[in-house]
């Protein structure tokens, strides 16, 4: 899996620290830390991919851009167009 | 226009779809009648006041002249409890909230919600499991039999309220959530005094709870807010007492209706429910989804303008009320294609569902795992559920806006 | 290939060559695609790595949080690119339309996308920077080395240059319990990016988390030990400093030395390009077919008086990008221009720093709300009575609204209340930037060039 989060439009609203703790983490009240490519490479597993999934989803500004292993993109910045 | 827009859209006889009203109501982005309050329903204007800082929550900054039908009656000193972070500005507000925060999520809790699947997964399965023994299948309250009892189940748990005690807080959450209601006919005196007294009956269970607490803390919430001592110090009793009361309403009484309204919209659309029990992943989407389409808080009544201010070339100004129509937002069609369409693979999905800016729902990640679960659980478990009434009978509040009852018949409970 | 009505051909059979694997390229090279173009494609970079995300190097890695070789960037889509990696550009030939590589191959285009970026501007000696222990920090394999270095647990960490990435990095060494000396020309960390008045601020967060911060300093010569390890840096006021490691973070320079003589306007400044991101040659006429975007590019912006700004800023290089690729592929008429307010973050000490606009060109600051003591503010710049930059510590959920004050040109001061104004927010204070004619470390926003009168105008982006 890799990932980045545009932090330009992170608010620092911590849904995806608290859906997926093992990836994103809040630095403080505001900064995002994540992993930019979590997961064994090749095949993540199941769990790790469903927790980012439900992270990626659930923020409120959309900032965060996700490839799968299998190379299927997820949402991304700038979702609205 | 007609004049009586809002108290159309505030009429009882609305409650089960008042989108259309919401379609009228967006055509003048920000309404007022000239004696109520200015009422914005229009995607990005309500997105930018929700990150206007010369809007305010605390309603001690409202001109006295201006009028809210959905004020809540009484004034600072009537009320037992002080207002909530949900009623502050900053600094009070973040100060608050932070601490809130502190025993509840990142950066210093980032596992408790996490780690409360295992309970949720248990109190889904007995709930369902609960219904499959009485074995009534021919008509089941989905409201009293589960969108109810389970997130109240779960608050209870977060704030280490002991179970036993759980009926109790039905009844005066059930009346504080009313207190939001703007019933037109009901009688406001009465009104007054039933929140009144609920507040106080409460305030002296939570109190009785935090002493306990402070004295045996047991790593609940409750026990963190009541000792907890971060960089902010400590919550006085009071605080602690009106951040318990706002957990425990809004835990009750916004998360039943997003479980109630998502079931509702998926026996609405049986194809997307027969997907979601073949592919449960399809929750999380679905819940984003249904937070735009059918938010469970309608609309943020109790904001106030502390300048003159613009919005979409209406001047406000300053002390107005301003009420924030979230569900209207959601459906504006300058931001989003087709917004009357229930759509659980769209994309673009940038809602309102949980607020924005600060005020920005403080439980959402607990709700939305609530949300996915239930209804991903009660979409495998169900056999050919049916909706036996639509639309259902409706609570009377339309600001926290959902059917009071979900009557519906299944064939039976799968294990 | 010509562009008369050509477009259609280019689309489906061009040949476009992109000069710069990193973000701005990948960016662009995605959005081609996604506009469907069919042609060849070809990526060259000089690094010998697939495009890789930069910001975490200073943050997430040097914190040991994450391995430098994962932060390769997520991709939007499938390029189907040729990649030309580890391979540097070394010449360009206009007329031919032939970019040389390296190794002494050439690749020709149709259209070509320069987005090669900057590099770490490097200790001016060279021996002295050739010493172990000395880094720089702006690559993979820098982050790789540093971090190693960090986890062995070195006596004391020296830092050149107190900008944003010099900050990041003696935060991320604190964290990490070592000794960290900061040693900054300029009066305050940040004063060149944001002024003195949040420079003060940012100097009181290194003192609090224990950097041992040195502002009006310069580090003269660095010394090594008999083994070649950097043992001891001397300082402007005759003192001497011990340090294991030496982080040199004075700025970036432009990686444009490859386009010497090609007769493209490219300078130590970057490559001028007009708000179409189409490339000036030297005789300042624009040219039809190189295309500029990212830290390398020096574009004209409506809202800053027509200013060409150079922006190394991780959001523009993906907006320029984007509107460089879909300009490369449309008629005239159908190009857009690149408009995008300059906005940026760091995250340092725990604290979230986001700026929008040109704070830099600010004259004036008003703490519109919360406290400096408190490290939770929002502070809005003024420039001749109009809101021209702004920045948040811990409080971007507001920064929108500023944002959008600074696209209507509104008045500065700003007349009405807030939240949380405070007393330190009931006037104006001089912003305190450093003369600019003084080199500082780390403004992300270098302005240059032509100014005309400052006009009042509105700037209203469409909502996409």
């Amino acid at each position: 899996m890799r990932l980045v989060v545009d932090l330009n439009r992170c608010q620092g609203y911590a849904q995806c620290a608290f859906l997926a703790p093992e990836v994103f983490a809040m630095h403080g009240e505001e900064s995002l830390l994540y992993d930019p490519n979590p997961g064994t490479d090749g095949e993540a597993d199941a769990e790790l991919r469903e927790n980012v999934t439900r992270a990626v989803a659930a923020c409120p500004v959309r900032a965060i851009l996700l490839e799968l292993a299998d190379g299927r993109a997820g949402d991304g910045p700038g979702g609205a167009s | 226009m007609t004049q009586d827009i809002l108290r159309q859209i505030l009429d009882y006889s609305n409650r089960a779809d008042p989108y259309p009203l919401y379609k009228e109501l967006r055509r003048t982005p920000v309404y007022h009648d000239g004696s109520g309050p200015f009422v914005v329903s229009t995607y990005y204007e309500i997105q930018a006041l929700l990150h206007d800082p010369r809007i305010s929550s605390d309603a001690r900054n409202l001109a006295s002249n201006a009028a809210d039908p959905l004020a809540e009656p009484g004034g600072e000193e009537e009320t037992v409890l002080p207002p909530s972070f949900l009623k502050l500005d900053p600094p009070e507000h973040d100060r608050l909230r932070r601490m809130t925060n502190r025993p509840f999520g990142p950066p210093h809790s980032p596992h408790r919600v996490h780690d409360m699947r295992g309970d949720l997964h248990e109190i889904v399965k007995g709930l369902i499991d609960r219904i499959a023994e009485n074995g009534n299948a021919e008509r089941i309250d989905l409201v009293e039999e589960f969108s109810y009892p389970f997130p109240v189940t779960v608050i209870c748990r977060l704030l280490g309220v002991p179970p036993e005690d759980e009926a109790r807080f039905h009844v005066w959450a059930d009346t504080l959530a009313a207190s939001l209601d703007p019933d037109p006919d009901a009688d406001p005196k009465e009104r007054e005094r039933r929140t009144h007294d609920s507040r106080m009956e409460l305030g002296m269970y939570l109190s009785g709870l935090i002493e306990e607490r402070r004295k045996n803390p047991t790593g609940d919430m409750l026990s963190e807010l009541a000792t907890g001592n971060g960089p902010d110090g400590t919550m006085t009793t009071m605080e602690v007492l009106s951040t318990a009361a706002l957990l425990l309403i809004a835990g009750h009484e916004t998360t039943v209706n997003l479980i109630t309204n998502g079931m509702l919209t998926l026996l609405r659309f049986p194809e997307v429910l027969d997907r979601l029990r073949e592919e449960p992943e399809l929750s999380v989407n679905l819940v984003e989804e249904l937070l735009r389409y059918e938010p469970p808080v309608q609309l943020v009544p109790q904001r106030s303008t502390l300048a003159d201010i613009e919005v979409a070339g209406v001047s406000i100004p300053k002390g107005a009320s301003l009420w924030l129509v979230l569900a209207a937002g959601n459906r504006d069609p300058l931001r989003f294609e087709d917004p009357d369409r229930f759509d659980p693979d769209r994309e673009d999905i940038q809602h309102l569902g949980l607020g924005s800016g600060i005020h920005s729902c403080f439980g959402a990640p607990l709700a939305r795992q609530e949300a996915q679960l239930a209804l991903s659980e009660l979409a495998r478990r169900l056999e050919n559920p049916r909706l036996l009434a639509d639309p259902p009978p409706y609570r009377q509040n339309a600001v926290l806006r959902g059917p009071r009852h979900l009557p519906i018949a299944v064939d039976g409970i799968r294990p | 290939m010509t562009v008369d009505g050509s477009l259609e051909r280019l689309k489906r059979e061009g040949r476009i060559v992109v000069v710069g694997a990193s973000l701005a390229g990948l960016r662009a090279a995605e959005t081609m695609r996604e506009k469907g173009f069919t042609g060849s494609l070809t990526m060259i970079g000089d690094e010998p790595y697939e495009p890789y995300d930069r910001p975490p190097l200073s943050k997430q890695v040097l914190l040991g949080r994450a391995g430098p070789e994962r932060t390769a960037l997520p991709r939007r889509r499938d390029i189907e690119a040729a990649w030309r990696l580890g391979v540097p550009a070394t010449g360009l030939d206009m007329a031919a339309r032939r970019v040389r590589l390296a190794d002494g191959d050439e690749v020709e285009y149709d259209r070509l996308l320069i987005a090669t970026g900057v590099r770490a501007r490097p200790w001016p000696q060279a021996d002295e920077a050739a010493l172990d222990g000395v880094f720089v920090l702006r690559t993979r394999d820098d982050a790789a080395a540093l971090e190693q270095k960090l986890a062995a647990g070195p006596g004391r960490v020296l830092v050149i240059g107190a900008g944003f990435t010099g900050s990041e990095i003696a935060s991320a060494c604190r964290e990490r319990g070592l000794p960290v000396t900061v040693a900054e020309r300029g009066a305050a960390p940040l004063v060149g990016a944001l002024g003195g008045v949040v420079g003060e601020v940012a100097a009181e967060m290194h003192r609090e988390h224990g950097v041992d911060l040195r502002t009006g300093i310069m580090v003269t010569r660095l010394e090594g030990d008999a083994t070649g390890r950097v043992r001891v840096a001397h300082l402007s006021d005759g003192t001497t400093l011990e340090a294991d490691v030496v982080v040199v973070s004075l700025g970036a320079m432009r990686n444009t030395e490859w386009l010497a003589g090609s007769g493209l306007g490219a300078g130590p400044r970057g490559i001028a390009c007009d708000a179409g991101c189409r490339a000036f040659d030297i005789r300042g006429i624009v040219t039809d077919d190189i295309y500029v975007a990212g830290d390398v590019a020096r574009s004209p912006h409506a809202l800053f008086g027509y200013q060409f700004l150079s922006l190394e800023h991780w959001g523009n290089a993906v907006a320029q990008a984007e509107t460089a690729a879909h300009n490369m592929l449309s008629e005239s008429a159908d190009r857009r221009p690149h408009l995008w307010v300059p906005a940026f973050w760091s995250s340092q000490f725990g604290v979230n720093i986001k700026s929008v606009g040109v704070p830099s060109m600010g004259t004036e600051i008003l703490i519109a709300q919360g406290s400096r003591d408190e490290r939770r503010f929002t502070g809005v710049y003024g420039y001749q009575g109009r809101v021209i930059g702004a920045v948040t510590f811990d409080q971007s959920r507001w920064l929108q609204f500023y944002e959008r004050l600074i696209e209507e040109t509104a008045p500065f001061p700003p007349t009405f209340t807030t939240v949380d104004r405070r007393p330190e927010g009931n006037r104006p204070m001089p912003a305190d930037f450093p003369d600019p004619s003084v080199p500082t470390h780390g403004p992300t926003i270098t302005l240059s060039g032509y100014s005309p009168a400052d006009r009042r105008m509105t700037f209203t982006p469409a909502h996409h």
